[in-house]
């Protein structure tokens, strides 16, 4: 604590040489004070004399505002349950309103959104008919995959045989009550890739099948049931109005078309051969997420280009604004709500905070006597604020996220929230308690050090 | 007592140096307070103290000192009059420029400790560093050797609760030492130590003042006001001859 009597100076003689950037800030410093003169630069004068690094930084604040803000538990429960709750409610309205969006949009994504149907335009007769204004022609799979955005086509059209009976046993058993016959749809080799389809059991028919218009049959899983057949192995036949096919596999689950699984589906070039298939019913196309509005226009073009009019395509709209649609109906109201919570919450830290300047005058007017000035004070109460802002907005996030997983385990949903959302949750906080710790701040850098000191610690 | 010199003007301190500004130079100040009734706590007073000198100020309660004191620690302005420290006239300076000059020229010692209750000894000591841009490299190591200086040394760890009324006072003087001020203000500094524990702090103030440090030290206790090198006695906001 010596301090030589050299270092102490004589003032009058070193204010010359006191910016010179050599000397460091510290060993001359008590002795020089800032000059009138240079007052002209404002309040950040007296700062040139002192290394950047030296200065009281934000670091400095943060570690003020930090330092005993686990000193009272109990206070700091108290003064973050609003924000938690505000912010915990937010998150959970957000994620779930995600969660929500992205259950019904997987829904449509796999099967609406990447599933195109063609058919051909219909008119009424006058006799109250329905008829086909046009008809597709038979390469339309080679003309639909040409296109970009389609994974896979298929042809399929329903084969009307009103009379018809279908069978497993070729024994006509009069004493039997008549059964309805399962329908029968004519299909190319593709179907199965263009609708998703997953075999139970056997294989599909192939092109080769279709070319030569053999005999084979697939089931769906349902005809197949009502038919009795179970194995493949063994290569069962059903007899189509007395035809006999062999089953090749049975279909047990389509993304699309669900009703195929009533169905017996036949190769095209057989239903054209045996039972009179006129023509295509329509095509069935899977494409990619996000091409259904270019393809709406192209798939017609490409199946009739002298008169696209003719022909009815069904395509998805794009995913963002079924998306969009979705969240849009979930959020509304729950969102006032926490808001209204979180404003709540807001109130809270401006009261807590405005309470503690209040309790700690003593420290204001000795901070402010050890040379803090009115902003440093104002900043570190700011500065405390936040940080209590930002730890509710931590602890509301996380609680809003295991509510969002609660919910979403609870309907056995995939939980889905953007770490954006928990990232500007904790943020909201943080800037809820910035804005809360404004006016107290205000109120701490306007009392007078005389009258902070008089108050006591 | 006798070798006191009692003229005001002289700066006569321990080491004069001819052409030496004086560390504290109060010319014509006054201090009041607006009513009604309008009170003056400082009536046209003139003090001026050298570098490296020991002053007491005494007087009765209601004389001026605690005002006296706030003016000199730049806590205060003076309504008219000037104040000079180390030859700069304070009363240009702005809110900030003061608040730097208190961090970095200036120390204190409050009859109430002021210490930070859940701050450790040695955090409470590095407090004012955080604002008077002591080199950060240095911050610790001064405030260790300021504790040492004052004997504390074995309670750096220790919350100020845990501490005496006696030990708690030199932790404030080791606070605001560590800065390495040019003047120490004092503000009745043994009003809250009994009689022992008050001969303790006004050792210490004796050996700082050994070290070459200018003390300023407002009290009312004639015992401790006689320990200085000269004392200067407010009566009535004014400056009476010493007794």
């Amino acid at each position: 604590m010596r301090v030589p009597r050299s270092m102490r100076g004589r003032p009058g003689r070193r204010v010359g040489t006191g910016l010179l950037p050599g000397r460091r800030a510290g060993t001359g410093l008590l002795a020089r004070l800032p000059l009138p003169r240079r007052t002209g630069r404002g309040a950040s004068a007296p700062d040139l004399l002192v290394d950047p690094a030296d200065r009281f930084r934000f670091t400095d604040l943060l570690g003020e505002a930090t330092a005993d803000i686990g000193s009272r538990p109990g206070r700091l429960v108290t003064t973050i349950i609003g924000t938690v709750l505000g912010i915990a409610a937010l998150i959970a309205t957000i994620g779930f309103a995600q969660t929500a969006a992205a259950q019904i949009a997987r829904q449509f994504d796999t099967v609406a959104a990447t599933q195109l149907v063609v058919t051909p335009a219909t008119a009424r007769t006058g006799g109250g008919q329905t008829v086909a204004t046009a008809a597709l022609p038979w390469d339309a799979v080679a003309r639909m995959e040409r296109l970009a955005g389609v994974e896979s086509a298929a042809l399929l059209a329903e084969v009307s045989l009103p009379t018809a009976t279908i069978t497993a046993v070729p024994v006509n058993d009069p004493s039997q009550a008549p059964v309805a016959a399962p329908p029968v749809y004519a299909a190319s080799a593709e179907l199965l890739d263009a609708l998703g389809g997953r075999l139970s059991t056997g294989r599909f028919f192939d092109a080769g099948h279709d070319e030569r218009a053999d005999r084979v049959a697939v089931l769906g899983a349902r005809a197949a049931t009502r038919l009795g057949v179970e194995r493949v192995d063994q290569q069962p036949s059903i007899f189509v109005d007395g035809i006999a096919y062999t089953v090749v596999g049975v279909v047990d689950g389509l993304d699309a078309r669900a009703e195929l699984l009533d169905a017996v589906l036949l190769p095209t070039g057989t239903a054209r051969a045996d039972l009179g298939l006129g023509a295509p019913g329509d095509v069935q196309a899977r494409i990619a997420i996000g091409a259904g509005p270019q393809l709406r226009d192209q798939a017609a073009r490409a199946l009739a280009p002298d008169a696209p009019d003719t022909l009815e395509v069904r395509a998805p709209d794009g995913r963002s604004q079924l998306r969009q649609d979705v969240q849009a109906d979930v959020n509304g109201v729950f969102v006032v709500l926490s808001v209204v919570v979180l404003l709540a919450g807001g109130v809270g830290i401006a009261n807590v905070t405005m309470l503690s300047v209040v309790e700690r005058v003593g420290e204001i007017g000795l901070r402010r006597a050890v040379g803090a000035t009115g902003r440093q004070i104002a900043g570190q109460f700011v500065a405390e604020s936040m940080v209590i802002g930002l730890l509710g907005g931590l602890i509301g996030a996380s609680l809003g996220v295991f509510a969002v997983v609660a919910i979403a385990l609870a309907r056995d949903w995939t939980p889905v929230v953007s770490p954006w959302v928990t990232v500007g949750g904790a943020l909201l906080g943080a800037l809820l308690g910035l804005v809360a710790g404004g006016l107290p701040a205000r109120r701490a850098a306007q009392i007078e050090p005389v009258d902070a000191l008089r108050g006591g610690t | 007592m006798t070798a006191a010199p009692t003229a005001p003007a002289a700066a006569t301190g321990p080491d004069p140096a001819p052409d030496a500004v004086p560390a504290i130079e109060l010319r014509d100040l006054t201090r009041s307070f607006p009513g009604p009734p309008e009170v003056q706590a400082l009536k046209g007073v003139n003090v001026s103290v050298a570098d490296g000198e020991y002053v007491a100020i005494t007087g009765p309660s209601g004389s001026g000192k605690s005002t006296m004191l706030n003016i000199l620690g730049l806590l205060d302005r003076p309504t008219v009059g000037e104040y000079r420290l180390g030859g700069v006239l304070t009363g240009t300076l702005t809110e900030d420029q003061r608040a730097a000059v208190r961090a970095r020229q200036l120390g204190f010692v409050f009859q109430a400790f002021h210490l930070m209750s859940r701050r450790t000894v040695l955090e409470n000591v590095l407090l004012p560093m955080l604002y008077s841009g002591t080199p950060r490299a240095q911050r610790e190591p001064r405030a260790r050797e300021a504790l040492q200086r004052v004997g504390l040394d074995h309670r750096v760890d220790f919350l100020p609760g845990t501490l005496s009324g006696g030990e708690r006072q030199r932790v404030a003087v080791a606070r605001a030492v560590a800065t390495r001020p040019r003047v120490l203000l004092a503000d009745e500094p043994t009003g809250n130590l009994d009689q022992a524990t008050s001969g303790e702090i006004m050792a210490l103030f004796e050996e700082l003042h050994a070290d070459g440090l200018t003390l300023v030290v407002i009290t009312h206790d004639e015992g401790v006001a006689r320990r200085a090198s000269r004392r200067i006695r407010l009566a009535d906001g004014r400056v009476s001859p010493a007794a």
